[in-house]
């Protein structure tokens, strides 16, 4: 095995090129489990934690850009005003040991269906940016995942940041698990709502092979709001309920360890009613305070 | 091939030879430097048990490899006391009757000693957040809790 450690953005991106198997580790809370139980043995190892340009956060154009490798702890302390959703999934992550060294790109390379960041980024419609030595692309993140673990990256690329909207509404994210405090979720919801825009977004994470957005859901809650979100009312106990359903309808869930798909769609349904609930009752108040 | 690391560990810089790039912070900790303090228990960042202060933040040894160490600072439970007298929070953990088996014990003492580096009077709730990444089998919790409680006390008023 080799050990590369670049100190900085272009040594990284010059040694993936020339060791494309070469396995990205920061965090480790992925990459090093592996190897201490000798699943998984790369053939190399980049180790991304000296590299400083994929730390840290920087704000444009009513848009935010968040290093890969930002622990999830830095994104709670700077960005729970920014970005909500983001922020509330972050504290769900792990314990303090792990929020203090897991990062957004760790989530992204790793495209477990589980990542607690992934279901608030497809629900603000959030941009991979990647590096190769060809130069840097965004891949929309409803285009990134392909599958369980599986991601639109090619070998020679480095995820290098999230790019987000800075959050003009309330967002949410909640999750269902055996405690509190590291839990891989057996199911968990995003909610953002995005006022401006009329618009409202989704994300579902561990009911199927990857993290998806609930679209007919986005659809039917949109619609329901369209003349409420100046003057807004109290939702009916009927749209709720069936924002809840077709949030369930839009998961592919599977039995396994954790939960069966039964228990998962019903407790996504759950979860949507909540964040639903929470999301309005915070938009109300908003309008209230103008 | 392999590699050398060197770090600083409790305020005292020590390398470590022949160490294999795969190999975990907490590996060389325990195999290769002599200081089997943080214990070796999941392997899989769950249970706390190995927990250290990298670069002054509470992380599970098991999880950082051991190149991501070199040039940094380490402290383990091993320096947490001056060597004649123990931390305040290990002294609590005796007076409360925290410790049982013992072995979460120099995990959870790091974490504590962490939070209340960072907040000298830390609520129950902020207590028992900050402790989740620590797994006890043995206590229940109760006493571990009391004993992070005096300490804040006793920090305060030597204060």
């Amino acid at each position: 095995m080799e050990f590369f450690r670049p100190t900085s953005l272009s040594d990284a991106c010059r040694l993936k090129s020339e060791h494309p198997d070469a396995v990205p580790l920061c965090g480790g809370t992925d990459v090093m489990v592996d190897i201490n139980f000798d699943r998984h043995r790369p053939e190399s190892l980049l180790d991304l934690t000296a590299v400083p340009e994929l730390f840290g956060w920087s704000r444009y154009d009513g848009h935010l850009r968040i290093g890969a490798a930002m622990p999830y702890t830095a994104i709670i302390a700077e960005l729970s005003a920014e970005a909500p959703g983001l922020a509330i999934a972050s504290r769900t992550v792990g314990s303090p040991q792990i929020r203090n060294r897991a990062s957004v790109g760790g989530n992204l390379g790793s495209a477990s269906p589980a990542g607690d960041a992934l279901p608030p980024l497809l629900a603000v419609d959030a941009e991979v940016e990647a590096i190769s030595a060809a130069g840097t692309r965004r891949i929309p993140i409803h285009e990134f995942f392909l599958g369980p673990k599986r991601n639109a990256l090619r070998p020679d690329e480095l995820i290098t940041a999230v790019h987000l909207p800075v959050a003009r509404g309330p967002q949410q994210f909640a999750k269902v698990g055996t405690r509190n405090a590291m839990v891989i979720a057996v199911c968990s919801f995003s909610l953002a709502l995005h006022p401006d825009a009329g618009r409202v977004g989704t994300g579902i994470g561990s009911a199927a092979p990857t993290p998806l957005p609930a679209r007919k859901a986005e659809t039917f809650l949109a619609g329901e709001l369209t003349d409420r979100w100046a003057e807004p009312t109290d939702l009916s106990e009927d749209v709720v309920r069936r924002f809840g359903e077709l949030v369930a309808a839009a998961a592919v869930p599977i039995d396994d360890v954790r939960g069966t798909a039964a228990y998962r769609r019903h407790a996504l349904s759950v979860l949507a009613r909540r964040t639903l609930t929470w999301t309005w009752a915070d938009h109300i108040q908003r309008m209230g305070q103008r | 091939m392999t590699i050398r690391v060197t770090m600083t560990v409790n305020g005292e810089p020590l390398t470590a030879d022949d160490v294999w790039e795969g190999e975990s912070l907490l590996y060389v900790l325990r195999e290769r430097l002599g200081l089997p303090g943080s214990k070796n228990a999941c392997e899989q960042g769950e249970c706390g048990s190995c927990t250290v202060l990298l670069g002054g933040e509470v992380v599970c040894a098991c999880l950082v490899g051991a190149g991501q160490a070199e040039g940094a600072e380490i402290v383990t439970v091993e320096g947490l006391g001056d060597g004649e007298q123990l931390a305040t929070i290990q002294e609590t953990f005796v007076d409360a009757g925290a410790v049982q088996c013992g072995f979460c014990t120099p995990g959870l003492l790091i974490t504590a000693f962490d939070l209340l580096n960072r907040d000298p009077h830390p609520t129950d709730a902020t207590i028992r957040e900050a402790l989740a990444g620590n797994l006890c089998r043995c206590t229940g919790y109760e006493k571990i809790l009391d004993a992070v409680r005096l300490a804040a006390a006793r920090q305060s008023s030597s204060a």
